[in-house]
């Protein structure tokens, strides 16, 4: 059953009490809060993801809960905990939707080391995955979202999960999370776009969330294959520009921005290698014209 | 049947993972929260491939098995550095715990996942070493001059070093218990019966009988007891392994407690570790070393409390109970209480900084 199909108040009543029990991509969370705003905010964005019974195994069990004492009123806070522990310092409450986004990439990049873990957008078209790895503040989610827009599937705005035996790309198809002017830039270019509320004044500026299409929920169980790393770089003002890319610029960006490179010694840089290998390589700048930039991805994509 | 009690049951025997009816979920989860995932994934390898365990728990199977042999060679590493930082100073570094187990080849070390380093050093010498561990990049952490005085004044160890390129964590101890318990432990013999590691100059472990007795008191005089189940299945296999090899080591390991004053850890471990783990300790053996439990009321309250202590904390007011009961315990065995008034007085009143660490 998916989240969406669930009867009225039954959302409520697991988030409070037994939990809910949603399947994210390879992995299960179990996840528990009272607050109201994760409650409509996780009914939006997860509608599409398949809700699983109780006795099946669940991965992470996770709660974005208030404090006891006077922070649940006074300043109220929210806590995210990782199996009943607080797993970092509390948020304002109003932030209490965005921090269980950040601690469900915190569960996976610290514990699923069956993967070499990569922080990068990854969208797929026709079975080939367009990795975009990126530090924060290079328009990655833009991007990603831009080309979502245009009928790339999502596999994830923020980690690309890469197979070791096999180096195929893992979907974990997840709300993408745009920061400040993107928010707009993005409501103006994808109309259609689901977005729920901005929460103004995290660590990261305003926060909204784009709920992921259905269809890449849907499609989350199967993988892709490499096709294309492409560095994205925003600058206000700046001319489309995709420039080829050595390979072994890739494989070093690639490195910089893997989770856990470090967990896989020989085994991490073979299957980065695969995926350098079996990618065509670029450096891609852009200054917001996104029409014109998916056009760019979509010629990449045919050639 | 209690979490703990599960997760020990595997260990022990790990021919259970094939049993159809294997509570998943709970083993997966009381095993990471005690730290033991990667000792799980090493003991299934070990009778079984992972294949027969279902596909969603054997990921975290083998995402540990990735972790713990990447730390393992993290370890190794950093070992060779310390060892290059202090074989100058001709003195004798003794591996403890975790590194010790690796260094040794003991059975505790498959699969154990590792967060600092251990090494045990002569008090005289503790000067010259932390200053060759200083311009080897090792840096001291703690910085508040409270904490500094009391790790230098009072404990058996340094303040934990980091360091600052490779953020490794190193404890410098010199003897196993702070100075100020009220335990006679005299350090110096415990570098007379260190043995010496093959092939590497310089480094020690500690005699078997003393490994044990070093794993038992951090398990039942520490004031934390998070990671309870571990030592417990620390102190398991290495008395199992040590029973196969060395047939005076039982009566050597009741002597060895009475002359380093520390009997009652022992029978602690040796009435726990049974208990949970099925260890297997001779009859004579339980007999001499019970002579040494506390009084009745006592033992009746540790036996609840450690019990309750040694599960996983999610979901269980009583194991947080608990914990807090013996961290109050640990503090106690640590100092006497003019001092431990005037310990815990100063760290309530202080203004908590940001560690910079």
């Amino acid at each position: 059953m998916i989240l969406r199909e669930l009867p009225p108040g039954e959302l409520r009543r697991r988030l409070a009490g037994s939990g809910l029990r949603l399947r994210i991509g390879p992995v299960v969370a179990e996840i528990l809060s009272s607050f109201r705003t994760v409650e409509t905010a996780v009914a939006l964005h997860y509608a599409g993801h398949e809700v699983v019974p109780d006795s099946d195994f669940a991965d992470f069990h996770v709660a974005v809960e208030p404090p006891p004492g006077v922070r649940r009123w006074v300043a109220p806070q929210a806590y995210f905990k990782f199996d009943d522990r607080s797993a970092f310092l509390p948020l304002p409450a109003a932030q209490a939707f965005p921090l269980l986004e950040w601690g469900l990439n915190w569960c996976v990049s610290v514990h699923c080391h069956q993967y070499l873990i990569v922080h990068a957008a990854v969208v797929e078209r026709g079975g080939r995955a367009l990795v975009l790895p990126a530090p924060p503040g290079s328009g990655k989610s833009t991007l990603c979202a831009a080309l979502v827009a245009r009928g790339w599937r999502l596999l994830s705005d923020e980690l690309a999960l890469v197979d070791l035996s096999g180096a195929t790309l893992t979907p974990m198809p997840r709300p993408i999370s745009l920061k400040n002017r993107s928010i707009d830039v993005i409501r103006t270019f994808w109309p259609e776009a689901r977005i729920g509320a901005v929460v103004p004044d995290t660590l990261k500026g305003s926060v909204a969330h784009v709920r992921p299409p259905i269809d890449s929920v849907r499609r989350a169980q199967e993988p892709a294959t490499p096709g294309w790393i492409v560095l994205p770089r925003f600058e206000a003002g700046a001319a489309t520009e995709l420039r080829p890319l050595s390979k072994c610029d890739a494989f070093m960006r690639l490195v910089d921005s893997a989770f856990n490179y470090n967990v896989h010694g020989r085994a991490g840089f073979a299957a980065l290698a695969e995926v350098v290998d079996a990618s065509v390589c670029h450096t891609f700048a852009y200054g917001g014209a996104l029409d014109e930039a998916a056009t760019v991805f979509d010629d990449l994509a045919k050639a | 049947m209690s979490a703990s009690a599960l997760v020990a049951g595997v260990l022990r025997e790990p021919a259970q993972l094939r049993d159809s009816g294997m509570p998943w979920e709970a083993l997966i989860r009381a095993a990471r929260e005690a730290d033991l995932l990667g000792t799980l994934a090493a003991r299934a390898q070990a009778c079984a491939s992972l294949d027969c365990i279902p596909p969603a728990p054997r990921a975290h199977l083998v995402a540990a098995g990735h972790r713990y042999r990447a730390q393992q060679a993290a370890v190794r590493r950093e070992i060779g550095e310390i060892t290059r930082a202090l074989q100058h100073l001709d003195v004798p570094v003794v591996l403890l715990k975790g590194a010790a187990y690796l260094l040794a080849e003991l059975p505790p070390a498959r699969g154990r996942f590792f967060s600092d380093i251990d090494i045990l050093v002569p008090k005289a010498r503790l000067p010259d070493v932390e200053s060759a561990l200083m311009l080897a990049g090792f840096a001291t952490t703690h910085l508040h001059p409270y904490d500094q005085r009391y790790y230098r004044r009072w404990m058996h160890e340094l303040p934990p070093m980091r360091h600052v390129k490779r953020s490794s964590l190193l404890d410098v101890h010199h003897t196993l218990v702070p100075e100020t318990a009220q335990v006679a432990l005299d350090a110096g013999a415990l570098f007379r019966a260190a043995i010496p590691l093959a092939g590497m100059p310089g480094l020690f472990v500690l005699s078997p009988a003393d490994m044990v007795l070093h794993s038992a008191t951090h398990l039942f005089h520490n004031e934390e007891l998070s990671h309870g189940l571990r030592d417990l299945v620390d102190i398991d296999a290495l008395l199992d392994h040590f029973t196969h090899g060395h047939g005076e080591f039982w009566p050597a390991l009741v002597q060895r407690a009475a002359e380093l004053d520390l009997q009652r850890p022992l029978y602690y471990a040796l009435r726990f570790a049974p208990r949970l783990l099925g260890t297997r300790v001779p009859g004579d053996v339980a007999a001499s070393v019970a002579r040494h439990a506390p009084p009745a009321v006592i033992g009746f309250l540790m036996d609840r409390l450690l019990a309750a202590a040694l599960e996983p904390a999610y979901g269980r007011a009583s194991t947080r109970w608990a914990r807090r009961a013996l961290y109050v315990r640990g503090h106690w065995l640590k100092m006497p209480l003019p001092l431990l008034a005037w310990h815990l007085g100063v760290k309530a009143l202080r203004r908590e900084e940001p560690s910079p660490a």
